[in-house]
């Protein structure tokens, strides 16, 4: 019983085994490509949509740029135009430039002052707040830029009212010799260009010059005119995007685009956090429909593999049962020849000792002998020796009593009429030892045909057994039923049952539970080889203190019309 | 003829113990006996002599078996019963035999007791036979005397 669990436990584990080997594989196999193709999409996603906010940033950057560039373009050009049709002597007339600086201001704006500086330097005619006349500029850098380049715009300063501004200054030849036209920019104009991209929560836009000096106020960090903490060395030419961590380590995106010849950089600053949000929930619904996927695929899974376990298990057990089945009968059907065999071999010495000492018997009945003092001894000897011959061949016919009936006789058989035949001749043994033997027979079964005599020695065999199983005091019940194509009789008592090791050998010959010489231990196996001839079974089923049933199937094959 | 036997019997068996007691018991019993130890042996006494019954080992190693020699035997004296004996239950060479015109089988061990009373059943058969076969004769010869002549010539063969 113990090794039988401990074999039952074994084989628990393995299953297990193999459900746990199982469910892993499939996960492995199913979760891998969800997991490396949500992962992809992740960051393929998310790699995308930086790319989509840079480029974005990058067109505003430019966008922006050109605006200011056109503001600048427009000033120079007005500068420009004023300085080409007007002479140098109609400009030193500070009554026309101061006419020129009102056209000037009233078709573009933003301009603060205007001045003509001559070929030397000096500041000969000026129009503005600034008291700016008679300075010499020829030291300056920028009068040798303009000089050289014939345009210059300077960088932004804190003019007079705490303003910004910025120069612009642009020369004219003139025959030989040249003078420059000087004019100060409000820069808070183009100030409102840039400020008009400062878009979102934290979208920036900005100019630096090429030391990363602010030329306009900045929305967030920094003041205008102040050192950025941009390097502006990253920024190439053309339009690009950078990306920075500030101090709260919080992405930031930078697109720069460098304006006015190189000088400047109009800068557009945002925060990566709030452009992502779209991304964000894009990405946790991802995750949750992958970790939804996961979480199914597992399921379904684990509840697949315990289903085929399972199943396999109940297969397996029912190959079990059948195999043992088989190999039952196989050894039943050897065993059965082999007595045959055994039973030829003993059944001629035995009838050598019968006639030999039915001789002996013979002869000592003559007269001679009959004076002979141990004549009596003989015969006992003779007699006994006649006895255990008698009781050699009732095992040895017992063996044969299954073979020498292989030929079944066929006739119309009413199951239920052996039965209360059996019962009958039963009846008496069984009311002397207080049995009550009761039956429930069902009209439904029908006529077969098969050998009477041989279900008659099955069911004697069945009913006897239970008898002497029970012992005194008891009931047997007997059973019939139509059960589809077959026939079934079950044969109960409730005796003491048979030992769970003994039950697999009850149909072998010579096996028996009763007392040495009491049982032959062919009962049994003469029923099942029977039964089994005609194409039935016989099952036991039996439990310790209860009883033990037996139930014989037997086909139903219906009896030729005569 | 020892007029002491109520009726012959052959025994045929290669068992020389069985054969040699079973012998020497029936004639004690006043069934006149002879034991032959195989086939042709029991078709070489059959030919000479007139059984009533044979008693027949159907299960014989070497030489003729059982069923072959009762093939013969029915050949030679179709009236003679026979009974088979064997050692194990081998059904179908018994039912064969039966076909065959056997009276009967016995399954070894037998009681002397039970095989006196299956030859003497064998014996009455036969008798019985012989007996309709001569009334019938009777009732021929009686119809047609001239035919005494065709009987004697018929037996001479």
């Amino acid at each position: 019983m113990i090794e039988g669990k401990r074999q039952q436990d074994m084989e628990t584990s393995r299953y297990t085994g193999l459900q746990r080997k199982i469910i892993l594989l499939t996960l492995l196999v199913s979760l891998a490509p969800l997991i490396v193709l949500g992962a992809t999409i992740y960051y393929q996603f998310a790699g995308m949509y930086r790319a989509k906010i840079t480029q974005q940033i990058t067109y505003r950057s430019r966008g922006l740029a050109q605006a200011v560039e056109l503001f600048l373009k427009e000033r120079t050009a007005i500068l420009c135009s004023m300085a080409d049709t007007h002479h140098f002597n109609e400009m030193i007339d500070e009554a026309n430039l101061s006419r020129i600086f009102e056209i000037m201001n009233s078709r573009a704006g933003a301009f603060v002052d205007l001045g003509v500086i001559d070929g030397n330097g000096r500041h000969l005619a000026y129009i503005g707040p600034y008291d700016l006349k008679g300075l010499n500029y020829y030291q300056q850098p920028w009068f040798g830029e303009v000089m050289a380049k014939g345009v210059y715009i300077s960088d932004v300063y804190m003019g007079y009212r705490r303003l910004p501004h910025f120069i612009i200054a642009v020369r004219r030849q003139e025959k030989s010799h040249s003078w420059i036209l000087r004019a100060t920019i409000d820069s808070g104009v183009f100030e409102g260009i840039v400020k008009a991209a400062q878009v979102g929560k934290t979208g920036d836009a900005f100019i630096v010059n090429k030391s990363g000096v602010y030329q306009t106020q900045p929305r967030f960090e920094g003041r205008i005119l102040t050192k950025s903490k941009l390097e502006t060395s990253s920024f190439g030419g053309g339009t690009t995007g950078v990306e920075k961590k500030n101090s709260e380590e919080k992405q930031i995106l930078f697109a720069g685009t460098w304006i006015n010849h190189g000088k400047w950089l109009v800068v557009i600053r945002q925060g990566v956090t709030e452009e992502m949000t779209g991304l964000f929930s894009t990405r946790n619904m991802e995750i949750a429909i992958v970790l939804s996927g996961i979480l199914a695929i597992i399921l379904m899974t684990v509840f697949t593999t315990r289903m085929t376990i399972s199943r396999l298990r109940a297969a397996d057990v029912k190959a079990g049962e059948m195999n043992a089945q088989l190999m039952q009968s196989d050894k039943l059907a050897a065993l059965g020849k082999m007595a045959a065999g055994i039973a030829h071999e003993i059944n001629n010495p035995l009838q050598v000792i019968v006639e030999k000492t039915g001789w002996m018997q013979d002869l000592l009945n003559e007269e001679e002998l009959q004076q002979s003092k141990n004549i009596d001894e003989f015969r006992t000897s003779i007699n006994k020796i006649e006895e255990h011959v008698e009781r050699a061949r009732k095992v040895v016919h017992g063996m044969l009593g299954f073979a020498r009936k292989m030929e079944p006789h066929m006739e119309d058989v009413d199951i239920n009429a052996v039965i209360n035949q059996t019962i009958d001749l039963l009846g008496n043994y069984a009311r002397i030892n207080n049995i009550t033997i009761t039956s429930e027979l069902s009209p439904d079964v029908p006529i077969i045909a098969a050998d009477g005599a041989q279900l008659q020695q099955v069911f004697m065999n069945l009913v006897s057994n239970a008898i002497d199983a029970i012992g005194k005091d008891g009931r047997i019940d007997i059973k019939s039923r139509r059960m589809g194509p077959q026939i079934h009789i079950e044969v109960s008592d409730n005796g003491p049952g048979i030992p769970e090791e003994k039950q697999k050998r009850i149909f072998d010959p010579f096996f028996t539970t009763k007392e040495t010489g009491k049982g032959t231990g062919l009962g049994l196996w003469v029923t099942h080889n029977i039964v089994e001839k005609m194409g039935g079974a016989v099952n036991m089923r039996s439990e310790e203190g209860k009883g033990t049933t037996f139930t014989v199937r037997i086909p139903i094959v219906i009896p030729e019309k005569k | 003829m020892d007029t002491m036997h109520y009726f012959r019997v052959l025994v045929v068996d290669d068992e020389k113990d069985f054969l040699e007691t079973i012998v020497k018991r029936l004639d004690k019993r006043g069934i006149g006996t002879e034991g032959a130890l195989n086939g042709e042996k029991a078709l070489e006494l059959m030919r000479e002599k007139r059984f009533d019954v044979v008693l027949l080992d159907i299960k014989m190693p070497g030489g003729m078996d059982g069923i072959e020699t009762l093939r013969e035997m029915k050949k030679i004296a179709p009236l003679t019963e026979v009974i088979l004996l064997t050692g194990h239950a081998s059904v179908e060479s018994s039912i064969e035999g039966m076909k065959l015109g056997a009276f009967d089988y016995l399954l070894k061990p037998v009681k002397l007791e039970d095989l006196v009373t299956k030859l003497a059943q064998a014996f009455e058969k036969k008798e019985g036979q012989d007996q309709k076969i001569r009334s019938a004769k009777i009732k021929e010869l009686m119809r047609f005397p001239g035919r005494v002549f065709q009987q004697e010539k018929e037996e001479e063969k």
